[in-house]
């Protein structure tokens, strides 16, 4: 039988998944959650432990003397400022300055890099690669991930850890070693809350996942799927690629892309970095002349939301997790922009929404209204444009 | 301008008062919450009675909680998080179980073990139930109209508030009069011919209330906990991150970050009044405190019969608080465990730990606990609803030991010749020898205990009666009758007085509801204008 492919936890995470409900990642299956309710998943992450395969990411070792030159020219981050042991999450552009993809760089050594990103790179990075003395080696199905997440993470990890994680920061990574098994840990995560991810050879895996399990039971720990990830990642206003942006590689036509900027990574722009890197003049002059669009939160507002399912006979009905589908946003009723993944936060008790709006619909407190339909007829919600992420606790950093 | 000069003063810092202060300190208010204890929450409040173990104290799980005051006052920000509760489990006497999940399809086919019948009914019954919590739902966030424009008597007519008649069909509205008048048990009786479920289902109808499941007027009790709404869909219940004292702790953090000053320790004895109007309140330390508004959130019979002097208030309202029904009915027990309790009808399956778990085997289980109450004593088997609050949120107990809070009725606040240490001992014994028979190993997993009974949360937490809700959730002490005719809209004939508390509409539960509407008329009224 032709299969996609199992993670190395598939042993454990097979078992425990009670509705199968598999999501394909990357061309491998993953659960989408292990409960038939979320709630429990979602909890996890934001008030105790989250346990989360995040073996599809693609992960790529860069080696060789010119490692960093090939990755300096590639993201958009400035990688001659990243230390040994730290990390950057990063997007990367084509020269239009689109993004393609976006991902972690990890510094390992002196001249060793780990890059994870959501689609193949290998290419990309080939092409750029031309004349470099560098060594790009994809290691993918290498190298088993789990993502760690929630306040009581930290707790557990030091339980199984030879060495302490207190110290390790936000965006820094460690050697370690868990029940004698070396794993890096990186204090990295896709939840927005206090998190790590451990890295491991594949055939380490169940070893590791079972450690942890046990070490966590008294703290909460639970195996959490993609499908509460994507409510926290929401909340944490995190997007994610072939759902809040299209690659630039995968767009038909160029509305579809989505620069940095227009995605809000400003911040990972590295203008002032030295020499051409892919997509710098374009980016440049977007700098200077400012955005078309740009990613914000909306939050809609609750109580007139209600109103229009009242006016139907209903409670309101927004399903308990994110969805991925486009919803049109209007100011009058000329459509401004759209909503790209929307979710209920059960934290916040607010339907809240990553969307994407014109100048200059996007500054913080315009009012918009964002299309909802209810009893098959579309409606639209007053929502307000608001300052991402949408939560962030104290000890997200700390 | 003296530090003692505020625009309202908040007597009492349990959650409604802390709403209400949020409330009025958002609208630029200078306000002051005067609490009497050394910690606010009153009967939201978590306390580590045994080091290392957190005792959800008193109420223990939430689901009223408007969503509103969630967001107006961030509690999210503040800490407040409500942990999903999932299941309902119901040892039963012939050693098996009923389970009750958050998962349709599973509470079905788990009903479906017991009768056929009763898993379609169960469908039904939800829908009908949600429909008419829906419908009077909107009652919650709204101020009773004035009963003179109504017919009191008049059942439609008082359906008729916030639009329910018009919202429902004729078949429903008629099911929601009959709902007001009949039996837990009779109306059960109609549904379902499983006793646990029946039990246990029937056990929302009399929690607070010193009636049993076949007393007249429990079946709408039924529906007012079913409205307990979670994220703005209809659901059940949930636990507070860190007990309800950290809802209580949410609302306060919110309150000062808007403003507020709280004040601990600070007793009031009464409210001064001057030219027929509330001006300021005088402490039992002696220190005196002035401002154009006074709230109260303690229960009914302070606020009318003990913080202001009867002539100030017209006989006819004196005479309805002291007929006002504050009967305590219910205890806790709560106790810090070195393993769980097994119990031996379940199976090995962790998730229902991180439910709830309900003695409540049958209809004339509890009311036979009923009996006993009825006649001065505490039930010799009585109706126990558990959680165990470690299992859903981990802080509450150091790691590999627990903490297990059981709600407890019927314990009469009059039993005969009064409570006293032995009687709490005798009570506290009752409990865990009823939970002994179900889970054998209980007693041998204690490490310590608290038992509460009315006459406690009397003298604890400070309600008259020691009735969890500020006096009965029964339906002529509801709407416009709470606290009495024509004071339901939370002013008092005392000009700048004003209820704030459980005793106040919509009423009891961890709601937040009367100390949100309080300060919206108290903000109406503008009394600092003047
Ligand atoms: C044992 C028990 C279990 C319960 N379980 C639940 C549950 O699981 N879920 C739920 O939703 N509800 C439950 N309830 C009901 C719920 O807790 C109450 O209805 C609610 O907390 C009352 O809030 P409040 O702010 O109106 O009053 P309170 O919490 O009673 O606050 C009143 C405050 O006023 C203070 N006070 C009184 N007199 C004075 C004075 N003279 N001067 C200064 N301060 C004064 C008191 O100390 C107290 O802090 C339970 C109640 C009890 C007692």
């Amino acid at each position: 039988m032709l299969q996609l492919r199992h993670t190395p936890f598939h042993e454990r995470t097979s078992k425990l998944c009670q509705p199968q409900n598999w999501r394909r990642w990357a061309g491998y299956l993953v659960a989408g959650s292990y409960e038939l309710t979320l709630d429990r998943e979602y909890w996890a992450i934001r008030n105790a432990a989250a346990l989360i395969d995040v073996t599809p990411l693609m992960k790529y070792i860069i080696t060789g003397k010119d490692a960093a030159r090939l990755l300096d020219r590639v993201v958009t981050r400035d990688i001659g400022k990243l230390k040994i042991g730290q990390v950057y999450y990063t997007g990367w552009c084509d020269d239009e300055g689109k993004m393609i993809d976006d991902g972690t760089v990890s510094r390992l050594d002196e001249s060793t890099y780990r890059l994870t990103s959501a689609d193949p790179n290998l290419r990309w990075l080939s092409m750029n690669a031309v004349g470099l003395e560098v060594r790009i080696t994809e290691v993918t199905d290498n190298v088993a991930a789990l993502s760690f997440q929630g306040p009581n993470s930290r707790l557990i990890l030091n339980r199984v850890a030879d060495n302490p994680v207190d110290g390790l920061k936000y965006f820094r990574l460690m050697q370690n070693k868990v029940d004698g098994i070396p794993v890096t840990i990186s204090r990295t995560g896709y939840t927005g809350d206090l998190g790590f991810e451990i890295w491991m050879e594949a055939k380490d895996a169940l070893p590791i996942w079972d450690v942890l399990m046990e070490a966590g039971a008294d703290y909460g720990i639970a195996p959490v799927g993609i499908l509460a990830m994507d409510m926290a990642r929401v909340e944490a206003g995190l997007f994610m690629i072939e759902v809040d942006y299209t690659s630039a590689s995968h767009a038909w036509i160029e509305p579809q892309k989505s620069s940095p900027f227009e995605l809000g990574l400003d911040w990972t722009v590295a203008l002032d970095k030295p020499g051409y890197f892919v997509g710098r003049r374009a980016l440049e002059h977007e700098k200077k002349e400012g955005s078309a669009w740009k990613m914000v939160g909306l939050e809609v507002d609750w109580v007139e939301m209600e109103k229009l399912y009242a006016e139907a006979g209903l409670p309101p009905q927004i399903p308990g997790m994110a969805v991925r589908a486009s919803l049109p946003v209007l100011v009058g009723n000329v459509q401004i922009g759209y909503a790209s993944t929307s979710s209920w936060s059960p934290l916040l008790k607010k339907y809240i929404a990553l969307a994407h709006l014109q100048k200059p619909y996007y500054e913080i407190g315009t009012d918009v209204r964002l299309e909802i339909t209810v009893e098959h007829h579309r409606q639209h919600a007053p929502a307000r444009v608001v300052k991402l992420p949408f939560y962030e606790p104290e000890w997200k950093k700390k | 301008m003296t530090s003692n000069q505020y625009d309202a003063i908040i007597i009492g810092g349990g959650h409604n008062g802390l709403v209400a202060a949020a409330y009025l300190a958002r609208a630029g208010r200078k306000v002051v919450v005067l609490e009497r204890r050394h910690i606010v929450g009153g009967a939201t409040i978590t306390e580590e009675i045994i080091p290392g173990f957190k005792f959800t104290e008193f109420s223990y799980v939430v689901s009223l909680l408007r969503p509103e005051i969630i967001r107006d006052l961030e509690l999210p920000k503040h800490g407040l998080k409500i942990l999903p509760l999932p299941s309902t489990v119901t040892p039963m006497e012939n050693g098996d179980y009923l389970a009750a999940w958050d998962d349709h399809d599973l509470t079905r086919r788990e009903i479906y073990r017991h009768s056929p019948k009763d898993a379609e009914a169960y469908d039904e019954y939800a829908r009908v139930m949600a429909r008419m919590a829906k419908a009077i739902k909107p009652i919650l966030s709204i101020i009773p109209p004035d009963p003179s424009s109504l017919h009191p008597k008049d059942l439609f007519g008082l359906l008729k508030l916030g639009k329910l008649a018009y919202e429902m069909s004729e078949k429903d509205l008629y099911g929601l009069a009959k709902l007001m008048t009949q039996s837990a048990g009779d109306m059960l009786d109609e549904w379902f011919e499983t006793d646990a479920l029946k039990g246990t289902k029937s056990a929302s109808g009399i929690i607070g209330t010193f009636l049993g499941p076949r007393s007249p007027g429990t079946a709408y009790v039924l529906l007012h906990h079913y409205m307990g709404e979670i994220d703005g869909a209809f659901r059940a219940w949930g636990f507070s991150k860190g007990g309800t004292g950290g809802i209580a702790e949410a609302i306060a953090s919110s309150a000062r970050a808007l403003g507020a000053e709280i004040r601990v320790n600070s007793t009031v004895k009464q409210v001064i009044v001057k030219n027929g109007r509330a001006v300021g309140v005088a402490l039992e330390n002696g220190d005196e405190i002035y401002a154009k508004a006074v709230l109260s959130s303690a229960d009914p019979i302070v606020t009318f019969l003990k913080l202001v002097e009867s002539k100030h208030l017209p006989d006819d309202l004196i005479r309805s608080i002291q007929s006002f029904r504050t009967r305590g009915s219910s205890g806790k027990v709560n106790i810090a465990l070195s393993e769980l309790p097994q119990f031996t009808a379940l199976p090995d399956e962790p998730a229902l730990y991180r439910g709830a778990a309900s003695i409540s085997p049958s209809i004339d289980y509890i009311e036979r606990a009923y009996d006993d109450a009825k006649y001065g004593r505490f039930a010799k088997e009585p109706y126990i609803d558990m959680i165990f609050p470690s299992m859903i949120d981990p802080d509450m107990a150091p790691p590999g030991t627990h903490v297990m809070s059981c709600f407890v009725q019927y314990a009469p606040y009059d039993i005969e010749g009064g409570w006293d240490d032995a009687k709490r001992e005798a009570f506290g014994e009752t409990v865990i020898s009823t939970i002994e028979k179900y889970a054998p190993n209980i007693r041998r997993a204690i490490i310590g205990k608290q038992v509460i009974t009315p006459k406690d949360i009397e003298n604890i937490a400070g309600i008259t009666g020691g009735n969890i809700f500020h006096g009965e959730l029964l339906l002529h002490q509801l709407f416009f009758f709470r606290p009495a005719p024509q004071w339901s809209n939370f002013r008092t004939p005392l000009r700048g007085y004003y209820l704030a508390g459980s005793g106040a509409h919509p009423g009891g539960g961890i709601m937040g509801a009367p100390g949100m509407l309080a300060a919206k008329e108290v903000l109406k009224d503008g009394m600092w204008k003047a």
